[in-house]
């Protein structure tokens, strides 16, 4: 079963479903930035699989390589997405993205 | 007062490990060898995990339990034979990460929070729409030949380094001039201004 492509895809869907519905359906802002990330490490997973899998050996070096610029930008926007909730939580005083409502006011 | 506290998480890694360890030789005891059945623990620690990082309540057990989904994550990594991948995953995600996303819960979540509410009013609609998507994709994935090579490639850490700084070096730079601009940004979005609101 490891041995087949198919079983690393489905994996991957499974995670990004449940990255998605943690982003839709928490109130927490950092609940919401936890989500993406599970969403961005089932891509990468799918991205390493197709390299694995894929027709030689320099396809599976470019699948890594993609799949560690993935990471990178990740993690820059790990960074700033957590300043800005850091940013809005001391002038709102409160994480949950429900009460973020200065535009409709 | 410190150890009353990390006693059960203690216990309970040790009693997930054993587990898992169990769970493992029973599945190489059932005729499947030992890629098949990591890959399947993995696998269940993974979704596991990640469904524990959606649904729980108290959000520094989902830090903790999006760590465990990262290292899950970075074993499924080995088994394809990205050991390098891995060990960056480990290092970027489990030690970089992770310890931002729990600092930021510590300076962002106040006592009288409401931590009963962790949903939104939108909830079953999300769990519908998120369901959807999964099985629109484990659809298009059985049903799509994806013309896969019967072999996995190794992928060793010179043959990484040789494409990334042959064929990926302009986008290897961009990307420490982005991390510069994120590091620049965070500093300046998170700081205090001088007068401002405590």
């Amino acid at each position: 079963m490891s041995g087949s492509l198919d079983a690393y895809l489905i994996l991957a869907g499974l995670l990004f479903a449940i990255g998605s519905f943690g982003f839709l359906a928490r109130r927490n802002a950092i609940s919401m930035l936890m989500s993406i990330e599970l969403m961005l490490n089932a891509v990468n997973l799918s991205i390493v699989a197709f390299g694995a899998f894929g027709t030689d050996a320099a396809m599976a070096a470019q699948g890594s390589v993609v799949a560690l610029m993935v990471i990178a930008v990740a993690a820059a926007e790990a960074t700033v997405g957590l300043a800005i909730v850091i940013a809005i939580y001391r002038n709102k005083r409160t994480p949950l993205v429900d009460e973020y409502d200065a535009m409709s006011q | 007062m410190v150890m009353h506290r990390l006693v059960p998480i203690i216990l309970g890694l040790a009693v997930i490990g054993v587990v898992t360890a169990v769970a493992a030789a029973m599945l190489v005891f059932l005729g499947q060898n030992w890629a098949d059945a990591l890959f399947w623990i993995f696998a269940a620690v993974m979704i596991g995990s990640g469904l524990m990082v959606v649904t729980m309540r108290d959000i520094i057990r989902c830090g903790l339990a999006m760590i465990v989904c990262f290292g899950a994550l970075a074993g499924i990594y080995v088994i394809l034979g990205a050991t390098l991948l891995a060990a960056a995953q480990v290092i970027v995600y489990i030690g970089a990460i992770s310890v931002l996303i729990l600092f930021a819960i510590m300076l962002t979540q106040t006592k009288d929070a409401p931590s009963r509410l962790v949903f939104q009013t939108q909830a079953v609609p999300a769990a519908i729409a998120s369901i959807v998507i999964a099985i629109i994709i484990a659809l298009a994935v059985v049903a799509t030949d994806w013309g896969e090579a019967a072999q996995r490639f190794r992928i060793t850490a010179d043959a990484l380094s040789k494409v990334l700084f042959e064929s990926y070096v302009l986008p290897f730079e961009v990307i420490s001039v982005l991390l510069l601009a994120a590091v620049i940004g965070g500093v300046y979005l998170a700081k205090r201004e001088p007068g401002g609101p405590s």
